[in-house]
């Protein structure tokens, strides 16, 4: 290309604006693990090839897989923005600090941050109400559980987890007073190897239901090894571990939440926001309740379910006091949104202490 | 602190399955770096033996076809490694580097059929009057074979380098490959089925992974496993015997750290998942302060007969 050539194809972008709304708009997604985690990458990727089917021609999609936490993410990130991407999904939490970093240095390329805090003039965050889910797990698992001892797979000691153990310890002790929780801190997102053995560790320690904050499906496969012992898909239905082990699950649907940020950026009104949907938008789905589960508690769930969808309940209703015995909660009161997002104790009757 | 719940017998048990993928990875490796030859691919080889390994057993039924043929699948693609290397002397790291990143996208290509398949595990083998000891026979001898035959890799490997003429040579050209080719010994033949034999481990410790120890196949599962038995094989100071102290307690650390969150004990969580690693290195340390724990001589040097 010569100067007179490139001269005049930057008068033409210049002048005609209009002309970049021909070009594909193109997507770009970070992904914490494999897409084919079966879980939470699998569940973004599936977002992902929706916007593809959506609008055809009309965009193009990028994507890097088990980009790590930290500062490997900036590169990543650094790198799609080069690249030509129009906006970035960055999937993970622990992508919070380096999406922001990164976004300032590209100002006319917008983000979305799935699940964390830090906003910008074109930073989005976006996540979903896995507590609402957590609920009705908890619900099941309570009712479930013989030996009266939960196993629960941590992932990260962040504000999202800790959510998701009080929701589902709430639940599964207002059904069962006498159920305790066994929490496992894996510090990792996705390591089949190391989940499986944090499953089968809780499993000898004599949890019968099996709950996971992480990502791959290993749980499942070292809980149907042990035979009577029940999970819930994570992320991702998991069907393939029903009716048991998996007799629920927590689906993530990110799809329309994508579709629709891609088109406001083709209509150029995109802006910077922040949501947090739940079962009501859909974006929190329940899996199907398997025959596994006995038929009063199947109902008691979709009841639970319904009213969550519908607004009248709300999982974290007091009274509810903090592990230490301090009112967290008084009598009908619900918790605010400020709260959850910045969670960082257990609530009472939880043992042990939550790490840092 | 209650360690009321935690079985001792189930958890020796447990190290032993969990030890075994990083014990068979890296006692390959080990006769590799042996004969002067740095494969940094163990974790691609690692994770097309997973993947091979589950889809032979899934498709015939029968797990030990399964291992069989991850370890020839990761064996051969190790030799493309050995042929890069040795014949054409690219550089060892950087082949390494990309033997892991081929490995990685070939099994995630081969596996998209197999994800969420359940595939046929390998049973416990009853060893008569040994199995039914009391505790003993449920702690040691009520495994897979597999476990009995990584120990006995570890016995015949140890026994190779020590007291046969082959190891000699394996041992003289990585210490130095132009005073052993000087005596006539083919250093690239040598290194080749070095290169050979540590791809075959690396199979054989991915297939366990996917065939005894999640057991599914998950794209990426291996998930650093091929870099702990890199470094298990230094800090081991490139000793069978060590490697398997190394291995065992670095498995052993990281499911007795599990079981101690699972049970309830009372220490800091941040401090237990740190633990593997800090025990492993500070373990290894201890032991290799004593002797020599020079690496081979020609670790890592490209060799050509007319140079």
């Amino acid at each position: 290309m010569n100067r007179r050539t490139l001269l005049a194809s930057a008068a033409i972008l210049a002048a005609a604006p209009a002309f970049a709304q021909d070009d594909p708009v193109k997507v770009g997604f970070i992904y914490v693990g494999p897409i084919g985690d079966g879980g939470w990458t699998y569940e973004h990727n599936e977002g992902r090839l929706a916007v593809e089917e959506h609008f055809g021609d009309q965009v193009e999609t990028v994507y890097q897989e088990s980009v790590p936490e930290g500062a490997d993410a900036v590169r990543a990130i650094t790198q799609m923005a080069l690249s030509g991407a129009d906006i970035i999904f960055t999937t993970s939490f622990g992508y919070m600090d380096p999406t922001i970093e990164v976004a300032a240095n590209f100002p006319d390329v917008v983000f979305e941050h799935a699940t964390g805090y830090k906003r910008a003039e074109n930073v989005s965050t976006y996540s979903a109400r896995f507590y609402e889910g957590r609920a009705i797990q908890g619900h099941i698992a309570g009712a479930m559980t013989e030996s009266n001892r939960i196993g629960y797979i941590a992932s990260f000691p962040i504000p999202e987890v800790i959510r998701g153990i009080n929701s589902a310890y709430i639940h599964a002790k207002k059904v069962n007073p006498d159920v305790e929780f066994s929490i496992v801190w894996a510090y990792t997102w996705f390591d089949p190897a190391k989940e499986a053995d944090a499953a089968r560790a809780l499993i000898e320690n004599g949890a019968d239901v099996i709950l996971q904050h992480t990502d791959s499906t290993a749980p499942q496969a070292a809980a149907q090894e042990a035979g009577d012992v029940i999970t819930f898909g994570q992320a991702s239905d998991m069907a393939e571990y029903a009716p048991e082990p998996r007799v629920s699950s927590i689906i993530d649907n990110w799809a329309p939440y994508y579709i629709d940020r891609v088109q406001a950026v083709i209509d150029g009104t995109w802006e910077s926001q922040d949501v947090w949907y739940g079962i009501d938008q859909g974006m929190v789905e329940i899996g199907e309740i398997t025959d596994a589960v006995p038929e009063d508690v199947r109902e008691q769930a979709l009841e639970m379910k319904d009213a969550i969808a519908a607004g009248e309940y709300h999982p974290f209703t007091g009274p509810i006091n903090r592990q230490d015995g301090s009112e967290w909660l008084a009598e009908g009161e619900t918790a605010d949104d400020g709260t959850l997002l910045g969670m960082d104790f257990y609530v009472e009757g939880l043992s042990g202490e939550i790490p840092n | 602190m209650d360690f009321g719940s935690i079985n001792p017998v189930l958890l020796v048990a447990s190290v032993m399955v969990s030890a075994t993928p990083i014990l068979l990875a890296a006692i390959g490796e080990t006769v590799v770096e042996r004969s002067g030859v740095l494969n940094l691919g163990v974790e691609g080889m690692m994770i097309t033996g997973a993947v091979v390994g589950f889809a032979v057993a899934v498709n015939t039924g029968d797990p030990a076809s399964g291992f069989a043929a991850a370890a020839l699948a990761s064996a051969v693609l190790s030799l493309t490694f050995g042929v890069l290397t040795q014949i054409f002397l690219s550089n060892q790291v950087a082949t390494g580097l990309g033997l892991t990143l081929v490995g990685l996208g070939l099994s995630s290509l081969i596996g998209k059929p197999y994800e969420g398949m359940k595939s046929p595990t390998l049973p416990k083998l009853d060893l008569g009057p040994l199995s039914d000891l009391p505790v003993v026979g449920r702690m040691l001898f009520s495994h897979d074979i597999m476990v009995y035959l990584a120990l006995g890799i570890v016995a015949l490997v140890w026994m190779f380098l020590k007291f046969t003429r082959a190891g000699l040579i394996l041992r003289a050209a990585g210490e130095n490959h132009d005073a052993a080719h000087a005596l006539g010994y083919h250093v690239v033949r040598v290194r080749l089925m070095a290169i050979f034999f540590g791809g075959a481990c690396a199979g054989l410790g991915g297939a366990y992974l996917s065939l005894v120890r999640v057991p599914q196949w998950t794209e990426g599962m291996t998930a650093g496993a091929g870099w702990i038995a890199l470094a298990i094989v230094v800090f081991a100071s490139w000793r069978p015997w060590r490697v398997l102290v190394g291995a065992y307690l670095f498995g052993g650390v990281t499911v007795l750290q599990l079981n101690l969150q699972a049970a309830g004990a009372d220490v800091p969580v941040a401090l237990l998942s740190a633990s593997p690693y800090l025990v492993t290195i500070l373990v290894l340390v201890i032991i290799s302060a004593r002797g020599a724990h020079a690496a081979p001589g020609s670790l890592g040097r490209p060799f050509h007969a007319s140079q």
